[in-house]
């Protein structure tokens, strides 16, 4: 009776939607709860995640297409525009990647825009690159990353074993990241000297930026942890329920500290990413990163009370942003309007996932 | 006072319901998981909206399209997850949603007088209106609640399973202050899924089956039990428990020993032993600290002393992984918020404790896992089948089959199960017995905590009797009763 398939991914949220139409179908009875009917198919399952959410997503990214043809014609649909698009986007992408692990793991990070102004200062200051001259530009990239993981660590740290609300940890981490950045750096802006970073990473591989390369092998790669491994599994666990998650032998502790460094990592290569787009490293980058990645995270589909994750959905929501903001650019339109039309398309994402989440949801 | 009249001629998941309660009344309702007995009293509150039938209240006719519209006819329902504000005081409680006010600030003083008031009438006088909510006993929660309907001028409280998270005693002093609201004219509908309570507290009772009524307006003292679960089962329950296996031989080696376990406060120099295929329980009061002494076992408390050996190792504390890694699997109290994902896929929930198994070169091998929950929800006969199911989906009993089943993938040699019927209707509990009857046959060591001593005397092959943290009586459960249980748990550490 129970619609099984191999590659069916729960929650096939558009066609459970239109299917139940109201609480139950008078058929039902109340002894057995209706079945929710599944996508199946080899679509469903690279969507993780509600599949009518998803399809939500790519016509609300056309329609944005759409708007840019009309409006800004030839230069919207122009191969490097789009290029140029992506490359806005993979810095915050690579950060929302990351963020999707750790809000999927029932936390929060706000400090993630600092620990990149951090990261980006320190693989710039002067000793780091004269010893990337000497030696290679892998010494600066080395650096970044340790940086990143470092924060992400004690921001872990505080959160599972401190036991701090994710909240207030990552708010500090953000005020002391911030500040550290400005005395590493004196306030000052670090050019990069190495141009051998500038070179790989602003260069190109078949015409397509590094890059976007790496945001799309950081988003595979996330991909893969987050739905095809024991590690993606505990994280839905560990957000989902920790107390049955720690009952069932998980060391939530240990996982939550490690979603943490994951994400400080992403703000490395994020870093790195920065310095090669601007080359320049300074303790005022990454400015408001941590409302962005949230905001594309949630519009994403990804449950901000944790549970449930999906970074198909996430990048996804940061293309929506970044094509909004290059739409906007080119009809010149400030960026204030483009803050007022960002926080609209965060409300209109939550109140549909209300809606499907409510439509979805059994009652009983 | 005029007769109070109710009915619900046709409710949609409800097949047709009639329900009649008269003042003065306690009226039973009865029914397994999924019978429709919680939507029933969400219509009765105004949560729900009925799609056909009529609600008839003091002779008239009305319309609840809200809990405020039935509150405000007299109709108060406390749930089973009562509805309090921890940081609030019982007094702010009470009145939550219709402050006693006066000139737009809330009169405390006033609020607290009348709380006290309600407080007395429901024989609880030494409650103080100005505590905080969160420091109280569910016991004592239990009373804001009522008070909190009593301020509502109620006529008709719903209770919903309030004794589940009542001991012996509170239910006995919630039981006095039903009578006395039923003797001052006051209708109450009380849900339960103990039969002896029931028949304890009830004038008359409605049992519903699959969104029907089955029988209604039946008279509690003309109604004889093995009556009752007929008709809330459809079928006859004669032997609730299954037949002992044969008793483990004694000279074999126990499999789990615990010797001198103790957490302050909680549980003091607690020792037993466990042998392969034999069922231990742990009778006791709420309170008495026997889920306490399961969840060190299992190290997901640390032990302040003692030590658990499984197969003569020692396990090293406050260690769930490492329990785990020595063979033991534990089923907790709280089903819910301890072991299950409630919106995740069965076969994620059973899968959960085994993940490491389906891993292939770093890579989950989810058909592998859907295959293995598959076998495993047959074997125990997890209904409705399909392990793509969201575990919300399930009844109780199920659910608690699934939280089984995980350990069963798993594999252990040591079972510790915390009130595996706890919200398990009649006709699944007897499964579940059977269930884990087999696994005891299968050499698997059982120990089992359930607040129902008739279903540790039942089930176990031995009895331990914990009250006050210590161990008080281990015997063969052949040679107690319940009276006997009682009789230990009551003189507490005189023995």
């Amino acid at each position: 009776m129970s619609a099984q398939t191999k590659t069916g991914v729960p929650e096939g949220g558009g066609e459970a939607a239109k299917n139940a139409g109201g609480m139950a179908a008078p058929a039902d009875r109340a002894g057995e709860p209706r079945d929710g009917s599944r996508r199946s198919g080899p679509l469903a399952g690279l969507m993780s995640g509600s599949a009518g959410h998803l399809l939500g997503l790519v016509i609300a990214l056309l329609l944005l297409c759409l708007i840019g043809l009309v409006t800004a014609g030839d230069r919207f649909a122009d191969f490097d525009n789009m290029m140029t698009i992506l490359r806005l986007a993979s810095v915050i992408g690579v950060i929302s990647v990351g963020m999707t692990f750790v809000i999927t793991g029932g936390g929060i990070d706000l400090s993630v825009g600092a620990i990149v102004a951090l990261a980006s200062v320190w693989a710039t200051t002067l000793a780091t690159q004269t010893m990337g001259a000497d030696i290679h530009w892998i010494v600066m990239v080395t650096t970044a990353l340790l940086v990143g993981a470092g924060c992400g660590l004690v921001n872990g740290v505080l959160i599972a074993y401190g036991k701090m609300a994710p909240f207030i940890a990552t708010l500090a981490m953000l005020a002391a990241a911030r500040g550290l950045a400005e005395i590493i750096s004196d306030k000052k802006t670090q050019v990069v000297t190495e141009r051998g970073l500038v070179d790989f990473f602003g260069g190109e591989v078949l015409g397509i930026p590094v890059l976007v390369i790496v945001f799309a092998l950081v988003a595979a790669g996330a991909w893969v942890l987050l739905n095809r491994t024991a590690f993606g599994r505990r994280t839905l666990a560990v957000g989902g329920n920790p107390e049955a998650a720690r009952l069932a032998g998980i060391n939530v502790k240990r996982h939550t500290a490690i979603l943490y460094v994951l994400l400080g990592v992403a703000c490395g290569i994020a870093a790195v990413l920065l310095l090669a787009r601007t080359t320049a490293g300074t303790s005022t980058h990454g400015g408001l990163y941590e409302l962005e990645a949230i905001a594309a995270v949630v519009i994403g589909g990804t449950l901000l009370s944790g549970g449930r994750g999906t970074i198909v959905g996430t990048v996804f929501g940061v293309l929506i942003f970044t094509t909004l903001t290059n739409v906007f650019t080119l009809n010149n339109l400030d960026t204030s309007t483009q803050a007022v039309a960002k926080g609209a398309i965060i409300v209109a994402a939550v109140l549909l996932q209300q809606r499907v989440a409510a439509r979805n949801g059994t009652g009983g | 006072m005029r007769g109070i009249v109710k009915q619900f001629p046709g409710v949609r998941a409800l097949d047709g319901i009639d329900l009649e309660v008269t003042a003065g009344e306690v009226h039973c309702l009865l029914g397994q998981n999924g019978a429709g007995k919680s939507t029933l009293i969400k219509t009765l509150s105004g949560a729900h909206q009925p799609d056909a039938g009529q609600i008839h209240w003091q002779g008239e006719e009305v319309r609840l399209p809200n809990p405020q519209a039935a509150l405000h006819h007299g109709i108060a329902t406390i749930y089973q997850e009562l509805d309090l504000v921890d940081g609030l005081t019982v007094a702010e409680n009470i009145y939550l949603g219709h402050e006693r006010t006066r000139w737009g600030l809330t009169a405390r003083a006033d609020a607290a007088t009348s709380a006290a008031a309600l407080l007395h009438r429901l024989g609880h006088p030494e409650m103080s209106p100005a505590k905080e909510v969160g420091r109280l006993s569910a016991a004592g929660k239990q009373i804001v609640s009522m008070a909190r309907a009593l301020s509502h001028d109620a006529r008709l409280i719903v209770m919903d399973e309030p004794s589940a998270v009542l001991d012996q005693e509170e239910v006995g002093r919630l039981f006095g202050v039903i009578r006395e609201l039923a003797a001052q004219g006051i209708a109450i509908v009380y849900i339960s899924h103990r039969l002896e309570e029931i028949r304890e507290i009830g004038d008359r009772i409605t049992v519903l089956k699959d969104g029907r009524t089955v029988a209604t307006g039946l008279d509690v003292a003309d109604t004889p039990t093995p009556d009752i679960i007929r008709l809330m089962t459809g079928r006859s329950i004669d032997y609730v428990f299954p037949e002992r296996g044969a008793v483990p031989d004694p000279a074999t080696a126990p499999v789990l020993e615990v010797s001198g376990l103790t957490r302050r406060k909680e549980f003091t120099d607690i020792s037993f032993a466990v042998r392969p295929g034999e069922i231990v329980g742990l009778a006791g009061l709420v309170g008495s600290g026997r889920s306490e002494i399961l969840e060190t076992v299992y190290g997901a408390r640390r032990a302040s002393a003692g030590t658990v050996r499984v197969e003569g190792r020692e396990l090293p504390p406050g260690r769930v992984g490492a329990a785990m890694a020595a063979g033991i699997g534990f089923c907790p109290e709280e089903r819910k918020s301890q072991a299950l994902l409630l919106h995740d896929p069965v076969y994620r929930n059973i899968s959960l404790a085994s993940l490491a198994r389906f891993t292939r070169r770093g890579f989950l091998d989810a058909d592998g896992e859907r295959n293995a929950a598959a076998e495993h929800t047959r074997a125990l006969d997890v209904r409705p089948t399909g392990v793509e199911r969201a575990v919300n989906t399930l009844s109780g009993g199920n659910q608690q089959k699934v939280v089984l089943a995980r350990w069963l993938l798993r594999g252990c040699k040591v079972l510790l199960l915390d009130e595996p019927t706890r919200g398990v209707d009649v006709g699944a509990r007897s499964e579940i017995y059977t269930l884990i009857r087999d696994l005891a046959a299968q050499g698997i060591a059982v120990v089992m905590v359930s607040s129902e001593i008739e279903e540790v005397i039942g089930l176990a092959d031995r009895v331990l009797v914990v009250s006050d943290g210590r161990i008080v009586s281990d015997g063969p459960a052949d040679e107690i009763d319940e009276h006997g249980v009682l009789d230990l748990v009551m003189e507490g550490d005189v023995a």
